[in-house]
């Protein structure tokens, strides 16, 4: 009986689950960004890469310098001379330092809220963004262009680090609307441009744990939540065994 | 009533004479036999009233810590479950409710359909456990729309537009519910009123009506025979046994599995693969950024993928209606004389069967964009799904009636 209901539930939930799984196919600068939630060092150099390099533009405004600082072990001495940001206090929350005034003038929108675009987007969309830049000389306002949002307005910030990246492109016949043969451009693949200061191994490493961090940003929860959750379901797997013998125990009278 | 008065003295008895709760404990739990053949399908009307208890109780914390409104209600949200202790794990349990709510309300309606439970004498119970059904789908639509995050404006968007069907009155009807040209201040602020004064206490009242007509009629049981019919010579039931403490103690260790499950997912996939939490309500609500594809939560997808297979809005609008309010005439739908699928013939099964596959496949339908062989899918399904009320009062009459044991099934362990 226990194994049935067990069973039952399971099944429609994770039946149901299976449904959303694996939306589209995987195109090969399509990758997985692999972060580890558990993970700290990486987290807390994700945390020095946003603000080094991303905290300019984006606010996580949800998110306050000292619980990030608590949450990832970050000692208060190396808090405060590395990520509180000068003129702000441990308790504030991230702003981005650009007035947005400033921003819409620049880029033609404020740059977005970061809290929860690992949670909306999903950390794999964060990392091919942060990857998939390339140059683009239609694009006269960056000169960049980007696989995973197209158009994008962000200029590539991590040009000095990734350096600039030229994508090749073949064409590819498809069928149109009525049937007539539409010649399309596909990515094929990226070769070096213009060489950057770390190399793409190191690059990749880089996007990786500032999605990490970006991750923790959106749920920062999570660190703690696993741990409580196993004594939980133990305790919780105690209790119907028990609550299983005593049922057992009185239902002997039963024929 | 007396003897279970009389020879107590003291503060009991005092009690008993001025409220009755000795009455009531003997009534609605000691005295109250039910079948001895319940089975594993028998567990999830409890595990519904305490799912219902638990949102009752969570939601009273996420009101605490919620301010209504188009503004505040999407940082509110995020200060809670940031800041204020215990609330990560609480406001979680709230959203994952909702859902959970719906999957044991979907395997409660599903041992109906299985064992004739909403056959005579349990009509009534079967129609009131309907408009609690009904009352939980505006609950839950209005809770998904309070946070106003971007699928929560864009789901209220399609879900509201849908009463503009209505002949006539529709356009100034939606005005009405809105409370605004568009989705605004005045939706979220009433929404949040009925979501959490009008529609509890409704499902409330329904639930109390539902408990009193069971005991009135009793439970029926998978082999959909009347224990009330057989009684031994102290006027019990031969085939009963008392709720308590036969089935409470069942019924506990039933908690304490759907707990586990519960709290796994809480606690390791709150979001549940996108299902339970979909990614695009983890943005605000923005009026001019529609989402790739605008989805309801999984428990209202097949009605959805009814809605979307007819081209014409307003006829896959009433289609969706019928489909929902199809449930209500079961009981006078299905005219076998026998209550059990065990005791009905191979068609009956075929047709049950063929319905719970549709419902599902028609919620997987409704997860999918509207497009290609999606369509034509949710075409042939729909088309199913209204066979299955349209077919069951020839199968049943046919095939319903054969021999029936003159006790139930028990195996003793």
């Amino acid at each position: 009986m226990r194994i049935s209901l067990y069973a039952t539930v399971l099944a429609l939930t994770f039946g149901a689950g299976v449904v959303s799984a694996n939306e589209g196919g995987h195109v090969g600068w399509q990758r997985s960004a692999d972060t580890e939630i558990g993970n700290l060092p990486s987290l807390q150099r994700g945390a020095r890469n946003f603000m080094a390099y991303c905290s300019g533009c984006h606010s996580l405004k949800f998110v306050r310098y000292a619980r990030v600082c608590e949450d990832l072990k970050i000692a208060v001495k190396q808090c405060d001379d590395l990520l509180v940001r000068p003129g702000d206090k441990a308790i504030d929350y991230i702003k981005a330092s650009m007035p947005a005034a400033d921003a819409t003038e620049w880029f033609g929108k404020v740059p977005p809220d970061l809290s929860l675009v690992a949670r909306s987007r999903g950390t794999d969309w964060v990392f091919n963004f942060l990857t998939t830049f390339y140059a683009d000389p239609a694009s006269q306002k960056t000169g960049v262009n980007n696989l995973q949002l197209p158009g994008t307005a962000m200029p590539h910030v991590l040009s000095s680090l990734q350096g600039v990246q030229n994508a090749v492109w073949r064409n590819v016949e498809t069928k149109g609307e009525g049937g007539e043969a539409v010649v399309a451009r596909e990515f094929e693949k990226f070769e070096p441009g213009v060489a950057g200061s770390i190399t793409p191994a190191q690059y990749d490493e880089f996007a990786r744990d500032t999605v990490a961090f970006l991750q923790y940003a959106g749920d920062p929860t999570q660190l703690q939540r696993e741990g409580i959750g196993i004594w939980v379901i133990l305790f919780l797997l105690m209790f119907s065994g028990i609550a299983y013998m005593l049922k057992k125990e009185y239902w002997k009278d039963v024929r | 009533m007396s003897a279970v008065i009389e020879g107590k003295g003291g503060f009991r008895a005092w009690f008993n004479k001025r409220l009755p709760v000795d009455q009531f404990i003997e009534d609605q739990l000691t005295g109250y036999y039910a079948p001895k053949n319940f089975n594993v399908w028998y567990f999830f009307g409890s595990l519904a009233l305490l799912v219902f208890v638990m949102q009752i109780v969570t939601g009273i914390f996420v009101t605490m810590h919620f301010k209504p409104g188009e503004t505040t209600a999407w940082n509110s949200v995020q200060y809670m479950v940031r800041e204020v202790p215990y609330m990560w794990l609480i406001q979680p349990m709230h959203a994952v409710g909702a859902s959970f709510f719906f999957i044991v309300v979907y395997l409660h309606m599903a041992r109906a359909f299985l064992y004739g439970s909403y056959k005579a004498p349990r009509e009534l119970l079967w129609v009131i456990g309907m408009l609690i059904y009904l009352a939980l789908m505006a609950e839950a639509f209005m809770g998904y729309v309070l946070p106003n995050g971007n699928m929560s404006y864009w789901g209220a968007q399609v879900i509201i537009n849908l009463f503009g069907t209505i002949p006539g009155i529709g356009p100034d009807l939606v005005e009405w519910i809105r409370g605004d040209y568009g989705i605004g201040d005045a939706t979220l602020t009433r929404f949040f009123s009925l979501h959490v004064v009008a529609l509890p206490f409704i499902i409330a009242l329904l639930v109390v009506l539902h408990l009193v007509a069971l005991r009135q009629v009793g439970s029926n049981n998978p082999d959909g025979i009347e224990i009330k019919a057989k009684l031994g010579p102290d006027g019990k039931p031969l085939d009963g046994i008392p709720f308590h403490p036969y089935y409470t103690l069942k019924d506990i260790v039933g908690v304490g599995l759907f707990l586990t499950v519960f709290a796994i997912v809480v606690f390791f996939m709150p979001t549940f693969f996108g299902l339970f939490m979909e990614s695009p309500n983890f943005e605000p609500a923005n009026p001019v950024s529609t989402p790739e594809h605008i989805a309801p939560v999984w428990y209202f997808t097949p009605y959805y993928a009814i809605l979307r297979a007819v081209p014409d809005q307003k006829i896959g609008a009433l289609l969706m209606a019928i489909s929902v309010a199809a449930f209500l005439f079961v009981p006078w739908l299905d005219r076998a004389q026998n209550k059990s699928i065990r005791y009905r013939g191979v068609l009956s099964k075929l047709l049950l069967g063929m319905f719970f596959v549709t419902f599902l496949v028609l919620m997987w339908l409704g997860l999918k964009p509207a497009e290609g062989l999606y369509v034509m899918l949710a075409r042939i399904f729909t088309a199913l799904y209204f066979a299955f009320f349209i077919l069951l009062p020839f199968v049943s009459k046919a095939d319903g009636n054969g021999p029936v044991p003159e006790r139930v099934t028990y195996h003793a362990h």
